[in-house]
């Protein structure tokens, strides 16, 4: 009962912000490439993101969902513009309505749009903690960032101490907080969570979830990337499919329910109908491998309502009932 | 916690250096026993003298004990810090060395201090720039090094700079035919340059190679994509996180490399005719002046052994992170 009721003040909330809201983030077609050399000098290119479209809205949390090792990090490097210099990206994205070219990523990245990664490797490790979470300042702002980063930390109940700290010294709860402190520091817009849950106890987990929460009530764009369907419902609007490199499907967080009626494409509800307090069925097979060359749908494989059409072409994204899907079963 | 820590640590680097000394002083003497070189005959010199006094005085140095006992009393001596007396220089062991490594100590120093600079930046810049045409030209200059013998480095810029264009001496410590009194810091500084130079120039290889790996290494990091990701670039992001975290372990580097510079330092004052500590050792192997060579053995193991105990102490002591460790424990 309550959290139906929660979804409808949260859907109700949605829409007021939404109105005439243009994407702060639009993604278009994307795909990522890695130039390899095999067996000699023989160069291969290995696709780990294709045809990939999404878009991020300020005051809204999208989740994107997908199994690990999918290329998930991959697409927020891709958002920021640190890929290696290997990577080959195609496609259009735009911020804010702008064209977001590289050097336009490199001017912003940090201030417009900040990440929160993964894990406490993302910490230099030579380094204080406070003076990490300030990051490069100009001297004469130092005392001014210095009084935020504090206030920040209290406000995550970081102890003083913790400024003076290594990320070594951090247990794992409070290395979350320092690196969601990151993206508090300056004015983002759009916040980038990369897999910011694993290994959460269920307190710490929902505390790191409010976080998210407060930015988007703040008015940021929050994309959340992580592999837990189960924490991206609770505190999503939106939840963006991730599968073998590309969004399948992009849903509203209302239509998971029941027996994924609702949902647009067969591997959401596969998704949706494999968790333990659902029907807890899995499908057969696995997800293509990233050198797997696939002229159909990349689901076809698995697909139950696989049609001959499907093996030919990759299905077009259609917008159907205030989601996206690549599917050619919907219309 | 942390005195105990000390302490202990303390305890086992005071045992390894005592059985280190063991170990040196056993197997020197013992190679100095099989020499062919007879020491009664090198301490004569070129005077010619009876087989009957030969013998007296043979018997008189205990050429004829046994080794064991020879050793033994020479280890006595030394353990009441007595080195004895240098065949050659007719006067105390323990006087030479301090004579001869005071000299030595600083050509060894200031070349360290050079080659660790120059090293660590040419490693940091061919590090940032990778695949560049600097990084290879760096790279080349440290594989060209790496393959160049000392002494052959020595009589190059010998040649160069003291032949050719007389720049600086063509030798020795300070000019010839000058008081002690009349010599002057800048006519010691003079002597000092090219060995200096030869020996810098050597030491700079290895470490501008590994500083050089270690940068590319903590520039492929996850901290560093996201001081990146965070908007921090160029060389401000170098600064702030490559050199923080290659330094310790260069400097480390730098400090295990003090065997190299001794051996460096042997060859490089042989040529130079510098009266190092160096110079003295090859003298003392070929004239075989006994005492001064253990002398010696005894004195550079220490110099190496102190230069190990500085990079653990930076590694066990300074380094955060192995502080922390220990303290969990």
């Amino acid at each position: 009962m309550f959290k139906v009721l929660y979804m409808k003040n949260k859907a109700e909330i949605n829409t007021e912000i939404k109105k005439g809201d243009k994407a702060l983030l639009k993604i278009d077609d994307i795909s990522l490439s890695f130039v390899q050399y095999t067996s000699g000098l023989r160069q291969t290119e290995l696709k780990v993101i294709s045809k990939l479209s999404m878009e991020a809205y300020s005051g809204e949390i999208l989740a994107v969902v997908g199994s690990s090792g999918s290329g998930k990090s991959l697409l927020a490097h891709a958002i920021l513009g640190i890929l290696p210099s290997n990577a080959k990206l195609e496609g259009k994205m735009e911020y804010n309505g702008q064209k977001l070219t590289q050097e336009k990523k490199e001017e912003i990245r940090g201030k417009e749009i900040a990440l929160i990664p993964q894990s406490t490797t993302y910490l230099d490790p030579l380094m204080r903690i406070s003076n990490q979470v300030i990051g490069s300042v100009e001297e004469k702002n130092e005392g001014l960032m210095k009084k935020t980063q504090r206030e920040i930390f209290q406000k995550y109940n970081l102890k003083p101490a913790v400024d003076r700290m290594f990320p070594h010294e951090l247990s794992g709860g409070m290395t979350r907080r320092v690196l969601v402190s990151t993206a508090l520091m300056g004015s983002a817009k759009l916040i980038i969570a990369d897999e910011p849950t694993p290994g959460l106890d269920e307190n710490t987990l929902n505390e790191t979830l409010s976080y998210f929460k407060d930015m988007v009530n703040k008015g940021c764009a929050v994309i959340l990337i992580t592999h837990d369907i189960k924490a991206a419902l609770k505190i999503s609007d939106k939840i963006a499919i991730f599968y073998a490199g590309t969004i399948l499907e992009v849903a509203n967080v209302e239509d998971f329910k029941n027996n994924g009626e609702n949902l647009r494409h067969p591997y959401t509800r596969a998704l949706w109908n494999a968790l333990p307090q659902n029907k807890f069925q899995a499908i057969k097979g696995h997800q293509p491998m990233q050198d797997e060359i696939i002229d159909g749908c990349i689901f076809y494989e698995r697909c139950s309502k696989k049609k001959d059409l499907c093996s030919k072409g990759i299905p077009q994204l259609k917008k159907v009932n205030g989601g996206m899907v690549r599917c050619n079963n919907v219309s | 916690m942390k005195y105990k820590k000390l302490g202990i640590f303390i305890g086992k680097k005071t045992l390894k250096l005592i059985s280190l000394l063991i170990v040196v002083c056993l197997a020197s003497f013992w190679i100095v026993e099989q020499s062919p070189i007879d020491p009664v005959r090198a301490y004569i010199g070129e005077m010619s003298i009876q087989p009957e006094q030969k013998a007296k005085l043979d018997e008189y140095w205990g050429v004829n004990t046994p080794p064991q006992e020879k050793f033994l009393n020479w280890a006595e001596n030394i353990l009441k810090g007595d080195f004895g007396v240098s065949l050659i220089y007719r006067i105390s062991v323990f006087d030479v060395i301090k004579e001869r490594s005071i000299a030595s100590l600083i050509l060894m120093a200031s070349s360290w201090l050079i080659s660790g600079i120059l090293g660590f930046v040419l490693g940091i810049i061919a590090g940032m720039k990778k695949g560049t045409w600097i990084d290879k030209i760096i790279k080349t200059y440290c594989y060209i090094l790496t393959a160049t013998p000392t002494f052959w480095l020595a009589l190059i810029l010998l040649m160069v700079f003291s032949v050719n264009l007389g720049l600086f001496p063509i030798g020795l410590g300070v000019p010839i035919g000058v008081t002690a009194e009349n010599v002057t810091f800048f006519d010691k500084l003079q002597h000092l340059i090219l060995p200096t130079i030869t020996l810098s120039l050597l030491g700079v290889a290895q470490i501008a190679m590994f500083t050089r790996e270690k940068l590319i290494e903590v520039l492929s990091s996850d901290y560093v994509l996201f001081a990146k990701a965070r908007g921090e670039k160029g060389f401000d992001l170098v600064l702030r996180h490559g050199v923080r975290n290659v330094a310790l372990p260069a400097i480390t580097l730098q400090f295990l490399g003090f065997s190299e510079l001794f051996g460096g330092a042997v060859l490089v004052e042989q040529v130079f005719s510098y009266p190092g500590i160096g110079q003295a050792a090859v003298a003392a192997g070929l004239r075989s002046d006994v005492p001064l060579l253990l002398g010696i053995v005894i004195f550079s193991a220490l110099f190496v052994f102190f230069g190990n105990l500085i990079a653990d102490i930076i590694y066990e002591f300074i380094d955060p992170r192995i502080k922390q460790q220990e303290a969990t424990i």
